[in-house]
C-alpha cells in the first residue's frame, strides 16, 4: 500500500467519534463600510507604522512625484513594466528627470545577476490595497513578474484610491479568488524586514528596503 | 541551556531533561533574554488585537479548524487534484524519514547540490538539514534567525523567532568568526552583511524548500506569512520548490485563511499582517518570466494520523503554530527554548511531542507545567492545552479503567508503589470510619512530621497537620 493510501485510510478509519462541521461565522471579521477618505487614511496610518512611505498624487501628478522621489535616492535606473499603463506613460513621456528606465522583456535566467546587483528601483500596479493591515494586493504576471517587486532595494507601487477595500476578506470575495488564483499572489506590507536579532527591527534584510506607495485619488 | 547546545535528535536523554532545566534557570543570561523578548511579545499582542471581539475571533479559528479535520480526508485529496491540475508535484510521507527520502530523490533528480531554505517546523521535525548533508547536499537557511542558529550548529529556541536565546554581541561573535563580518553591535551592519552573503546562495542554489502556513483545497493554493522575503526567494528564484507540511494544514477556502491569518500574526508577534503574504498556486507557466519551474508538495503524517484517531487529542491538530502558548507560559519564559529538546518547544510541544517521540521519551514533558491555564488562554483556536497535559499525564502513569491509555510509549511514568499510594488514599477517604481514625492518628502524632520534604521544601515551609482534626472541632463547637 502506498503511504498515500496508508494516510488516508487511516484518517477515513479514525476510531474516535463522528466529527461534526461547526458553522463559521465570518461576520466578526466586517468593520464599517468606511468612506474612501476614511479609507486611504488608514491605509496610510498602518503602513507607515511599519516604515512604507505614501505619497498622495493625482493621475497628473504621479510622474512629478516619482521623479522627485527617484532623485533623492539617486536611482541610477527604474525597471517598469512593458505593457501597463503604468510602464507606457513613463516610457512615452520621455522626461529627462528620470533615471534610465528598463523593463523585465526577458526570463530571469538571461539577466538574473543584472537584476540583482545593478537594479535600484521598480514600479509596479496593484490590484487594490487593504485599508485595515494597510497591504498592497499584487498578482505579478509576465508584465509584472514575481522578482520585480522583490529584487530591487526601492519598491514602488501605484495604488489607486477607488480600488482601496476595507478587509482581506472583502477583497477576496469581492475580486472573487474562489474562482481560481494566479500561479502567485500577494499581500504586501511594508518594505523587507526582521526582528530576529534581540527583536531589533532592521529594514531590506531580503527584499526591498524601502516601500513607497503613490496613492492615486 | 547547556553551554554547548545539543542538536535535538528524536532521542532525547530523559536523564538529561532536570539537568539541562537546571543549567537554564540558573543561567542569567537566558533569563534575561526571554523574560524582555517574551514580555515584549505579551504586550504587542495584546495591542494588536484591542478593538476586536477577539472571544469571537478566537471562536471562528477553532471552528475553522475543527472544520478542516472533520473533513480532513476529503481535503487532502481536494487539495491533491487541484494542485495536480495547477501543475503542482503531490507526495504523501508516512514519517519524517520518508519525507526526507522524498526531497532527496527530487534533488537528485535534478542533479541538485545545493538547496536554500525558508523557516520550516515540519522541515525541523525531518531534521532534513541533517540529512541532505548525508547526502551531499548543502542546506542553507535562509531566515535570519535559522540562519544565526545553523551557523552555531544549534537548533531554533522557539517556532516563530528560533535566534531569541541570543543577543545582540552573541550574534556579533558567531558571525565574525563563521563567516568575517566586523564585529559589531549595529544590527543594521550585521542584517545588511547576512543579506549580502544570502543574496549570493540565492541566484546559486537549486532547490528552494519552505514550509506551508496554510495550503487551500479550493484553489490548491499554498500560503506563506513571513517577514523578511526569504521566503519568496525560496519560492522564487531557485528552479525547483519543494514545500514540505503537516497534513493537518489544510484548510477549506481562501476565506477562511482571512480568518486565520488575522489571527496567526496577531497572536504570534503582535502584527496586523506580516509584510509578506505569499500565495503560490503553480509552477512557472509558459509565458512568464520568473518563478520556478517545478513546484512540489510533501504532506508529511509523522504521527498525525494517530493523533487524529483520539476525540480529544485531535485538538492538538488545531494548531496554526504562532507561539503565542509559549510566549505566554511562566515555564518557557524561565527555561528557555533548548531545555525541552523538543523541535517543538512550551505547551504546543508538551502535547505535541509525545506523539511524535512517544510519551516514553517525552514523559517528562506533560509534566514540565504549573497548569497556570494562560496557554489555553491566549491559544487562537481555542486549544484546550491545560486539559490535553492532564490527560497525557494520565497516560503517562497508564490512565484507569475508565480512561484507557492509548499513546505510544503510555505508562512509562507508572510506579506500582505509588499506584499503590493512591489506592489506599482512594481508599481511605471513601471509608469514614477508616478517614476518621486515620487523621485522627495523624494529628496525635503531628509533632513526628519531618520539616523537610525533599525538593517541595527547599522554597516553600512543609505544611503541618493541624492539632485537630475538623470532625473533632466540629464536634466541640457541639455540632
Amino acid at each position: 500500500m502506498s503511504s498515500r493510501e496508508t494516510i488516508l485510510q487511516r484518517l477515513r478509519n479514525r476510531t474516535g467519534g463522528e466529527l461534526t462541521v461547526p458553522e463559521c461565522d465570518f461576520s466578526v471579521l466586517a468593520r464599517p463600510d468606511w468612506p474612501t477618505n476614511e479609507r486611504i487614511e488608514r491605509f496610510e496610518k498602518m503602513i507607515e507604522s511599519v516604515h512604507g512611505e505614501v505619497h498622495h498624487v493625482s493621475e497628473e501628478s504621479w510622474m512629478d512625484r516619482l521623479a522627485e522621489v527617484l532623485n533623492t535616492r539617486g536611482a541610477r535606473n527604474l525597471l517598469v513594466p512593458k505593457q501597463h499603463e503604468i510602464g507606457q506613460a513613463l516610457r512615452g513621456a520621455g522626461r529627462d528627470d528620470l533615471p534610465e528606465l528598463l523593463i523585465y522583456d526577458e526570463p530571469i535566467e538571461s539577466w538574473q545577476a543584472h537584476l540583482f546587483n545593478e537594479v535600484d528601483a521598480s514600479i509596479t500596479s496593484t490590484r487594490g490595497g487593504i485599508a485595515e493591515t494597510g497591504s498592497l494586493i499584487l498578482w505579478p504576471n509576465n508584465d509584472e513578474p514575481r522578482l520585480m517587486s522583490l529584487v530591487p532595494p526601492v519598491h514602488i507601487a501605484i495604488l489607486k484610491a477607488s480600488e482601496l477595500y476595507t478587509t482581506f476578506h472583502e477583497a477576496m470575495k469581492a475580486q472573487n479568488w474562489a474562482a481560481g488564483m494566479p500561479t502567485n499572489a500577494l499581500l504586501i506590507s511594508g518594505p523587507s524586514k526582521t526582528a530576529d536579532i534581540e527583536q531589533t527591527l532592521a529594514y531590506g534584510v531580503h527584499g526591498p528596503k524601502e516601500l513607497i506607495v503613490l496613492i492615486i485619488e | 541551556m547547556t553551554e554547548t547546545a545539543e542538536r535535538t535528535d528524536h532521542h532525547i536523554d530523559v536523564k538529561e531533561f532536570h539537568p539541562r532545566v537546571h543549567a537554564a534557570i540558573h543561567n542569567p543570561k537566558i533569563r534575561k533574554n526571554f523574560r524582555s523578548a517574551m514580555d515584549g511579545l505579551m504586550s504587542k499582542r495584546r495591542n494588536a488585537f484591542e478593538g476586536w471581539d477577539l472571544e469571537t475571533l478566537r471562536d471562528l479559528g477553532a471552528n475553522i479548524r475543527l472544520k478542516a479535520l472533520a473533513n480532513l480526508p476529503d481535503l487532502l485529496e481536494q487539495l491533491e487534484q487541484k494542485l495536480t491540475e495547477n501543475g503542482v508535484k503531490v507526495h504523501w510521507a508516512v514519517d519524517g524519514d520518508e519525507a526526507c527520502r522524498i526531497v532527496r530523490d527530487i534533488c537528485k533528480a535534478r542533479n541538485a547540490k545545493t538547496v536554500i531554505k525558508g523557516k520550516s517546523m515540519v522541515s525541523e521535525e525531518m531534521e532534513l538539514n541533517h540529512y541532505l548533508e548525508g547526502e551531499g547536499i548543502e542546506a542553507l537557511e535562509s531566515d535570519l534567525g535559522e540562519y544565526i542558529v545553523q551557523l552555531a550548529d544549534e537548533t531554533p529556541s522557539h517556532i516563530i523567532m528560533p535566534a531569541i536565546h541570543k543577543n545582540t554581541g552573541e550574534i556579533s561573535e558567531l558571525m565574525h568568526e563563521k563567516t568575517g563580518t566586523d564585529l559589531s553591535n549595529d544590527v543594521e551592519y550585521l542584517t545588511a552583511s547576512a543579506r549580502q552573503q544570502l543574496r549570493e546562495k540565492f541566484m546559486n542554489a537549486d532547490v528552494g524548500v519552505s514550509g506551508v502556513n496554510f495550503a487551500v483545497a479550493e484553489t490548491g493554493t499554498l500560503c506563506l506569512v513571513e517577514n523578511e522575503g526569504n521566503g519568496r526567494m525560496t519560492t522564487t528564484v531557485p528552479k525547483c520548490h519543494i514545500a514540505v507540511t503537516g497534513i493537518e494544514k489544510v484548510v477549506p477556502s481562501m476565506e477562511d485563511v482571512s480568518a486565520l491569518l488575522a489571527l496567526l500574526t496577531r497572536s504570534a508577534t503582535g502584527q496586523h499582517i506580516t509584510t509578506y503574504f505569499n500565495m503560490i498556486s503553480g509552477p512557472r507557466k509558459a509565458e512568464e518570466l520568473d518563478g520556478p519551474e517545478e513546484v512540489h508538495l510533501v504532506l508529511v503524517d509523522n504521527g498525525r494520523s494517530s493523533i487524529y484517531q483520539d476525540d480529544e487529542l485531535l485538538d492538538t491538530l488545531r494548531c496554526i503554530r504562532c507561539g503565542a502558548c509559549m510566549n505566554h507560559c511562566p515555564v518557557y519564559t524561565r527555561v528557555g527554548g533548548h531545555a525541552y529538546g523538543t523541535t517543538y518547544p512550551g505547551p504546543i510541544g508538551k502535547i505535541l511531542m509525545p506523539h511524535l517521540i512517544g510519551l516514553d521519551e517525552g514523559r517528562h514533558l506533560p509534566s514540565a507545567s504549573s497548569l497556570c491555564g494562560a496557554c489555553g488562554e491566549v491559544c487562537p483556536v481555542k486549544i484546550p492545552i491545560p486539559d490535553l497535559l492532564v490527560r497525557l499525564r494520565q497516560e503517562s502513569v497508564d490512565g484507569d479503567k475508565l480512561h484507557p491509555a492509548k499513546v505510544r510509549g503510555h505508562g512509562a511514568k507508572r510506579s506500582s508503589m505509588e499506584a499503590m499510594i493512591w489506592k489506599g488514599w482512594a481508599w481511605m477517604h471513601a471509608s469514614p470510619g477508616i478517614y476518621r481514625f486515620g487523621t485522627g492518628v495523624a494529628s496525635k502524632f503531628r509533632a513526628l512530621q519531618p520539616s523537610k520534604a525533599g525538593a517541595w521544601t527547599d522554597y516553600r515551609t512543609a505544611p503541618k497537620l493541624a492539632a485537630k482534626t475538623l470532625h473533632q472541632r466540629m464536634k466541640e463547637r457541639g455540632q
